[in-house]
């Protein structure tokens, strides 16, 4: 009886103290701070929500709309993703962001039927780039087979133009996101006359001892890789142990984070992975993040993340979608926006150099707009170098573009594809 | 010879010392099994959690440090120095040997004569209970374990093969050491059960649980002292397989690793686990090694299970398994 009551009266305060949807922003997070991924999934959980409470706490959130902020459990796996998203999908989400490439191929088509859209940024589904076809799904700014050009064509700047005669390996891990770049390179292998070899390592990937006996077998001059998790920490061990050239072992901006290198300690100085944003605390934005949220207790998570690779990315998907729901309000002149006015926003979007700089973040990621046309930004990201000693990454290069002509005439064909599979008719929402 | 022919020797012996490293994570496995009856589902939990608590000591972490600074907003992380790993490894040990009492005090001890699908299942409650535990106890990021055990490419095989084939082998030092200590462990295990008074009443339990109850062996103790082992078992597991890519909550899928090789080796053979991690290890090596051109790499997962289905059809107590006939 004692129980019920207290149920009751806890429901009651709930109704009662809990915001209704008219007078907050809906900002989900499908995150997954527990199973054997939660090692990369719980920065970016933290990154996601201490830029939205600093939206709150510093702005009163956005056009003086405040955020509500729900997060949902999916220990990476895409069964409970959708579970996550089921249970969200009537409560206003404004923006999906799935962090999960499985959950993502399975979202694309439910948040089209349900006029939710989703952002999956750098990852996902590459042809989502074609907005005539996904309408409501958004890579920006850069998407795997961008990765795997910009790789190529930094190691042609390395290689004075000529990747001819090269021979260069791609370790993947075995799954829907791991395949991803395999046909990019196939295809830039043909353009350049490298010699292309996939390698896959199941999931998780604690065990690789075949894959480098093989790539010690062959030779590769370079490794690129595309893993996640523990399988990126085990393979950079395995080259520290093969005496592998770790300045010829770069892997994607999901191989590039502290979790990944630190495990290896000094064996692991000199190996690269692309950036797709800036990271560390050099940037004016924290003095904000460390008064109104980290000094004020009101940070997600433990507190220590910050600053990391995958905290600033969590922080740059919030800073993107926060943008895509100032640029919704600016086009539909509401404040309470929609999911759908969310979407126009998000088509809409344009991130300038000028704004990073407004925003505290000069330089932390690259110019870009989006269209119709190109759900996908520029594509542009950098490559940076881990120093064991000490124990920071460095930005090496500047923005590289990609091969962006070759790779939206694939994303064409595929998206085209799946249009004829699905009976969508190609069209711009707006 | 032929370069085809020393490629393969090398994935062989890689596979046996791969293979050890399976057979680290079914030892504790065949240990529960034997004295209890019980498939222990959270044998890969233990070994996480072992590593994890490790780490902890090693590093001076403070233990709930997260839950504390939430619950207090307190920002306390460490103790501001660092244990020895000589001292870090018996402390470990210790809570390990806690843990055991704490499973048998309130998990064991009230299952006694259930059925061994229940006693599974409770394996499966602790084992989300323990990874959720380990958590909060320790936080979730990757941590870097050393206890000082040398890895990278041993240079002594790979002159010693390079003089005699012109072609140096690679074999990873740590796994060597691995082979090292999984036979120290093995040969400890044995003379434990074979000549200790301990030892015996395990085996006694292990082979009947009333008679042995009959003649006044204390079957909560036995309990205690299998996961006792079990855990630093799992400790050793966890130490091997944590040095090589870090401590993290992947670790728990280790177990993944162990299940085929218990198949292989049968559930109640110390012996069998060795036989069959090895087994397993070279199986995998040499399938990826031959079929990766025709059908592409990452096999070792499920040809794993593959080898151990197709033993599960020709001797289904596995190679050194004790064959059960029931009349019905």
């Amino acid at each position: 009886m004692k129980m019920t009551r207290l149920a009751a009266t806890l429901a009651a305060t709930m109704v009662v103290a809990g915001p209704t949807l008219a007078d907050t922003l809906h900002f989900p997070s499908l995150s997954y701070r527990t199973g054997p991924f939660a090692a990369g999934g719980i920065p970016f959980a933290d990154g996601y929500s201490d830029y939205l409470t600093l939206i709150n706490e510093r702005d009163g959130g956005i056009g003086g709309v405040p955020i509500r902020q729900t997060e949902c459990e999916t220990a990476y796996n895409t069964e409970r993703g959708v579970e996550c998203y089921q249970s969200i999908r009537n409560d206003n989400p404004l923006v999906i962001q799935p962090l999960s490439t499985g959950i993502t191929y399975q979202l694309i088509p439910r948040t089209m039927e349900d006029g939710i859209p989703m952002h999956t940024m750098g990852y996902g589904r590459t042809s989502a780039v074609n907005g005539e076809v996904f309408n409501w799904t958004f890579n920006y700014p850069a998407n795997y087979w961008d990765g795997a050009s910009v790789i190529i064509n930094y190691l042609l700047d390395e290689n004075d133009g000529s990747l001819e005669g090269k021979k260069i390996a791609l370790l993947y891990h075995n799954s829907a996101y791991g395949r991803e770049p395999i046909p990019t390179l196939e295809r830039l292998a043909e353009r350049h006359g490298y010699e292309f070899l996939s390698i896959g390592v199941d999931s998780p990937g604690q065990e690789q001892g075949s894959q480098w006996l093989q790539i010690r077998r062959e030779r590769p001059d370079y490794v690129v890789m595309w893993g996640w998790g523990v399988m990126n920490p085990t393979a950079i061990q395995e080259a520290a142990n093969i005496r592998f050239p770790m300045e010829n072992f770069i892997g994607v901006w999901w191989s590039g984070s502290q979790q990944d290198v630190r495990p290896v300690g000094d064996g692991a100085h000199g190996y690269k992975a692309l950036a797709m944003h800036g990271t560390g605390m050099d940037y004016p934005i924290y003095e904000d993040m460390q008064r109104y949220v980290i000094d004020a207790g009101k940070y997600a998570g433990t507190g220590d993340e910050v600053g990391t690779v995958l905290y600033s990315r969590g922080m740059y998907a919030a800073m993107l979608a926060v943008e895509a729901a100032k640029k919704a309000q600016e086009i539909h002149g509401v404040a309470a926006i929609t999911p759908a006015m969310m979407r126009d926003g998000m088509a809409n979007l344009e991130i300038t150099e000028e704004l990073m700089v407004e925003l505290g973040l000069p330089n932390f990621g690259p110019a870009f707009s989006v269209a119709c046309e190109n759900h996908g930004g520029s594509g542009a990201a950098m490559i940076q170098q881990w120093d064991a000693q000490a124990g920071e990454w460095n930005l090496i290069t500047d923005w590289i573009d990609p091969d962006r002509e070759l790779i939206m005439e694939m994303a064409m064909d595929d998206s085209i594809a799946y249009a004829a599979e699905n009976n969508i008719s190609p069209a711009c929402l707006n | 010879m032929p370069d085809t022919l020393l490629f393969a020797l090398e994935a062989s012996l890689n596979g046996l010392t791969a293979g050890v490293m399976y057979a680290l994570v079914a030892l504790g496995f065949v240990l529960i099994f034997k004295a209890s009856g019980i498939f222990n589902f959270a044998q890969g939990v233990l070994a996480l959690f072992a590593a994890l608590t490790l780490v902890g000591f090693q590093s001076g972490q403070i233990p709930f440090s997260h839950l504390i600074n939430a619950t207090l907003g307190t920002r306390l992380h460490h103790f501001g120095w660092n244990m020895p790993t000589v001292l870090a490894i018996p402390a470990t040990v210790l809570v390990m040997i806690g843990l055991a009492i704490l499973v048998e005090r309130f998990i064991l001890k009230h299952l006694i004569n259930q059925e061994p699908i229940i006693l599974f299942m409770a394996t499966i409650g602790l084992a989300y209970f323990l990874e959720g535990f380990g958590d909060i106890m320790w936080g979730a990021e990757v941590k870097a374990l050393d206890v000082g055990l040398p890895k990278g490419m041993s240079m002594a095989v790979d002159d010693a093969t390079f003089n005699w084939f012109g072609y140096g082998f690679y074999i990873d030092r740590l796994e060597i050491w691995a082979a090292g200590i999984a036979a120290v462990l093995v040969a400890v295990l044995t003379v434990f059960s074979q000549y200790t008074k301990q030892g015996r009443a395990l085996r006694a339990v292990a082979d009947d649980h009333q008679a042995a109850l009959s003649v006044g062996i204390s079957l909560r103790f036995i309990w205690v002292l299998t996961w006792s082992i079990a855990g630093i078992v799992a400790l050793v597991a966890g130490i091997m397989w944590g040095s090589k890519s870090g401590v993290q909550f992947s670790l728990s899928l280790i177990a993944l690793k162990a299940l085929p090789v218990l198949i292989l080796g049968g559930f109640t053979s110390i012996p069998g686990a060795i036989v069959g991690g090895l087994i397993i290890g070279v199986g995998e090596k040499l399938f990826d090694f031959f079929m990766n051109p025709i059908i592409g790499g990452a096999t070792e997962n499920w040809f794993a299970y593959m080898l151990a289905l197709v033993f599960l059809l020709f001797r289904p107590q596995g190679l050194f398994g004790e064959r059960i006939i029931e009349r019905v």
